[in-house]
């Protein structure tokens, strides 16, 4: 089902959690709101899960107002970060729950509801813990019977708020790949919040990057990651260099040096220069764009990352970069640098 | 459609249960209370000042203080060490008088009253032998002071005896190898954080002994003037039908009570700035 | 935070009934015998006294509690019993003995059930919300607490009393409250007002509310979700505030005492014909009647540790 939501404002106290938000999520997709704690992204999930109200705006499942509908009456499945399983009674009866409270009229029977709960489990490949209680299992095991319970009632769509939080960094990865290829069973259309860019990255087909209340880009994993709109995206989303620069019509200065580098049109005045790691290339001194002394150098796996004292700055300005190891670099050694893709946004972006 | 979007909360029941909270709270608590009040209210100050002025309302009322004050000041000091033995020490029996420190919490006032009665008259367990000494507990304003300490040894020993719980271990350590001594530690680093939960149960010890009634008229002699509680005064002038007076004391008991709750709040506050327990 | 610092706060905020948390949990040391003194140890602990202190403030709490605690309640059997069993039965057969029985326990099952009520209400209210006023709201709920219990009748009078405010419109229609039923009902619901609010709030606010959105995300109503996730998650603290608001409600003394009028056989509560033998020397019959009363209070002592012990085990198995 498609998400429609529409001029979303949300103000706890003076603060704004949510400031003029437009978003549209298309039918079947897995969508992720990204963002820092406090970019507003949990709150605009429990505003369409109807766990939350706006103070002004417009919220559409499938083109009809759901603000109109409380949460029992929207057919959202929710997730909740810390699962919000009920303690007292079994996974069985946990995953049942929702059907058991249906109205009479259109309640399902006793042998409907088992089967469709026994199917769910053995969807979350947990039907062998049907008769125990939470606290008797993994953070994994509950992250799962947590979503085979918001699966029980059909949901038009699935909301998950940091589905894998919770969790240590082994199972995160593989509920992250299981959480995928569950998508691409079900195809229900689904969102889930994450403050893990990497997560975003791999389990979403469209990432929203979100910052202090606003949207601050829309995209592909791979637009967002190297195309980023936002001085605040290409921060957020990989590891950056950001180098304070000045902008006069095409030229670029850092420290009144001149770089040898188009602006690729940013405003005349203060910006920053975005330049991701492995996106530097490594050359000869006086070949490039910068030039640095390199300080210490630390190789693993395919690559080696440098620390570079730039020049020209007295040695305060460090950064570090990744090239891959077909030169070895040596401590002290003056190499020159320049940027093969890079970013210039203005400073007060 | 309107951008406008009435302000909703995901739990149901706010308005009905809230509703019915603040109904029944007035019915049952804040209309009676204020009941109270207006009746002092139909009383000129000058009648107010008689009734409470009079010789045997003041006498009433200083009983009631005087002997719940030195009655919590006991409490304090015993309290502290019963705490102590059953926080720190091991001992056979200790959970059981752990249970013990809630009877009187739990056993209903009347029959406390007459059990220490029984226990302290004349020919009592313990009656007997302190009346050989000459000391006659029953029937005095001494068996007042015994009910009340019975009835406060909960409150300064429920209310200290988390923190000395929660007390961190680490501080007696610094103290000790700071070069301290037990004596030293105990009376300058462990009671002093302990002061804001001695305050609060050395007060409410205090609040409870000053409205207690049943478990002292019957060991009190109920003497006018001698041993006759503020409380007792009260039931009294009720049963002589006369309203006004019975009203104006409880009003000087009342304020009083919440007065020093609210005090004693104050200076918990004061200490607990002072001295932060963690 | 655990549910048991839960239930500790309720306590420090309750100011009364509510239980310090068993020690034995929090201090899980080797029981050592002090009559054994082990003087080197001592002196090598840093948080201990020396052997005779330890003794001296041992021997001083067992004395205290002994005397002040411990042997009033052996009187109370011991009177009961003072001219043999059957004496101690044939006391309690009296009719005025069962009267005050049968009322006692009605006047608690009406305050019991009125505060149950009032207390899943209010707390749901306070636990479940965001408001403003809320701490002062919960201040207004202690009040009772800080009343003394003569008082609380006495409110009662000057509303329903023969000169009170309601009296002569009562006394025009022909409605007993005062020296009744109702009156003693009220009194006993104001002094036990507090009881079951003061332990379900703490243990609601603790428990959130998410248990009861995911509930209204699947599709519950609002009492579906009451009844099947959030009464189940409170069920032992309901019934911890409960049984402290029955012993209350079964013992009180002041408050009935002024609002109930004696009326032998009729009005007498067992706590006021405790009081009544009692001042006519009748002292089997009253303290016959007072060990029952005793026996109560002992009852809800073990029940409340063993209830403590349960609402800890509940919380056990959900630390993460």
């Amino acid at each position: 089902m498609a998400i429609e939501v529409t001029n979303i404002v949300k103000k706890f106290g003076s603060f704004a959690a949510l400031d003029n938000v437009d978003l549209k999520v298309a039918d079947g997709e897995l969508l992720a709101l990204l963002g820092p704690s406090g970019s507003g992204k949990t709150t605009l999930l429990r505003i369409i899960a109807g766990l939350d109200w706006p103070d002004s705006g417009e919220v559409a499942i499938d083109g009809e107002n759901a603000l109109s509908r409380g949460a029992s009456e929207r057919q959202v499945g929710f997730v909740f970060q810390h699962y919000a399983l009920f303690r007292h009674m079994t996974v069985f009866e946990n995953v049942a729950f929702g059907l058991r409270v249906q109205p009479r009229a259109i309640r399902k029977d006793e042998a409907t509801i088992r089967a469709r709960v026994k199917n769910l489990l053995d969807l979350v490949q947990l039907d062998w813990l049907a008769n125990r209680y939470p606290s008797q299992l993994s953070g994994g095991q509950r992250q799962r019977i947590a979503l085979a319970r918001a699966l029980a009632i059909e949901p038009r769509i699935l909301l998950l708020d940091e589905p894998f939080g919770a969790l240590d960094a082994k199972v995160r990865k593989e509920l992250r790949q299981w959480l995928r290829s569950l998508h691409n069973e079900i195809h229900v259309t689904s969102i889930f919040v994450t403050h893990d860019q990497e997560e975003a990255l791999e389990v979403a087909n469209r990432v929203v990057v979100m910052d202090k209340g606003r949207i601050e880009q829309i995209g592909s994993p791979g637009e967002v990651y190297d195309n980023p709109a936002t001085a605040f995206v290409h921060g957020f989303i990989g590891e950056s260099i950001v180098l304070p620069v000045d902008v006069a019509g095409d030229a670029v200065q850092l420290d009144g040096r001149p770089l040898n580098i188009p602006a690729l049109g940013a405003a005349s005045g203060a910006a920053k220069l975005f330049v991701r790691r492995h996106d530097m290339a490594v050359g000869p001194a006086g070949t490039g764009a910068l030039e640095g002394a390199i300080r210490h150098v630390r190789s693993f796996g395919p690559i080696q990352r440098a620390e570079v004292a730039l020049a020209g700055t007295e040695g305060k300005t460090v950064i570090e970069i990744d090239a891959p190891r077909d030169r070895e670099l040596q401590a002290g050694e003056i190499v020159s640098l320049q940027p093969r893709r890079y970013r210039i946004f203005a400073a007060q972006g | 459609m309107s951008t406008a979007v009435a302000r909703r909360s995901t739990l149901p029941g706010f308005g009905l249960t809230m509703g019915l909270t603040l109904t029944w709270l007035s019915v049952i608590i804040l209309i009676p209370l204020a009941a109270l009040f207006l009746k002092t209210f139909e009383l000129s100050l000058d009648q107010f000042w008689s009734i409470v002025a009079s010789r045997r309302t003041l006498n009433a009322l200083k009983i009631s203080f005087g002997l719940s004050f030195a009655a919590a000041c006991v409490n304090l000091v015993m309290g502290t060490i019963i705490v102590w033995a059953l926080v720190r020490y091991r001992f056979p029996g200790r959970r059981l008088f752990d249970a013990i420190v809630d009877i009187p919490f739990a056993l209903p006032t009347a029959v406390a009253g007459v059990a220490l009665t029984q226990l302290f008259a004349q020919k009592g367990w313990l009656g007997a032998p302190l009346a050989e000494l000459g000391i006659k507990v029953a029937f005095t304003p001494i068996g007042i002071f015994i009910a009340m300490i019975f009835i406060g040894i909960p409150f300064v020993v429920r209310t200290v005896q988390p923190v000395l719980i929660d007390l961190d271990p680490e501080i007696e350590e610094a103290a000790a190898s700071l070069g301290a001594n037990r004596w030293h530690t105990v009376f300058r680093v462990i009671l002093p954080s302990l002061i804001p939960a001695l305050l609060t149960g050395f007060a409410l010890a205090f609040a409870r002994a000053i409205g207690e009634y049943g478990s002292v008229i019957f060991i009190a002699g109920n003497l006018p003037n001698v041993s006759e509680i503020a409380p007792l005064l009260i039931v009294i002038r009720l049963s002589e039908f006369r309203y006004a007076d019975a009203t104006a004391i409880a009003v000087v008991m009342l304020v009083a009570s919440f007065l020093i709750i609210f005090l004693i709040n104050r200076l918990q506050r004061w200490a607990q700035a002072r001295i932060p327990v963690h | 935070m655990s549910m048991q610092t839960g239930l500790a706060t309720s306590t420090t905020q309750l100011r009364t009934y509510a239980p310090a948390t068993d020690v034995s949990v929090a201090a899980p040391a080797p029981r050592l015998e002090i009559a054994r003194a082990e003087p080197v140890a001592a002196r090598r602990n840093p948080r201990t006294e020396p052997g005779p202190v330890r003794l001296i403030i041992i021997a001083l709490a067992i004395a205290f509690l002994s005397i002040f605690v411990v042997l009033p309640l052996v009187v109370v059997f011991a009177s009961a019993f003072s001219k043999g069993i059957v004496a101690y039965f044939a006391a309690l057969a009296e009719p005025e003995a069962l009267a005050a029985i049968k009322l006692t326990l009605l006047i608690a099952a009406i305050s019991v059930t009125f505060n149950l009520v009032f207390g899943v209400v209010a707390a749901w209210a306070i636990s479940k919300f965001e408001f403003t006023g809320k701490t002062f709201l919960i201040t207004l709920i202690d009040l009772p607490f800080s009343v003394s219990p003569v008082i609380s009748g006495l409110v009662f009078v000057l509303l329903f009393g023969a000169q009170g405010y309601f009296g002569p419109w009562l006394q025009a229609h022909n409605v007993h409250i005062l020296f009744a039923v109702p009156g003693i009902a009220l009194a006993t619901i104001f002094v036990t007002f507090p009881f079951v609010a003061r332990a379900l709030i703490p243990l609601m606010q603790e428990q959130g509310t998410q248990e009861e959105e995911a509930a209204i995300s699947l599709g519950a109503s609002g009492l579906q979700t009451f009844f099947r996730v959030t009464l189940p998650n409170i069920k032992w603290g309901l019934l911890y505030g409960v049984l402290l608001c029955n012993a209350r409600a079964m013992g009180e003394f002041g408050a009935v005492s002024v609002v109930s009028g004696h009326i032998r056989g009729e009005t007498n509560t067992m706590p006021l014909l405790v009081e009544i033998l009692y001042n006519e020397y009748q002292f089997v019959a009253s303290f016959a009647i007072a060990s029952l009363l005793a026996m109560l209070a002992l009852i809800t002592l073990v029940a409340k540790t063993v209830l403590e012990r349960r609402l800890d085990e509940a919380e056990v198995p959900d630390g993460d």
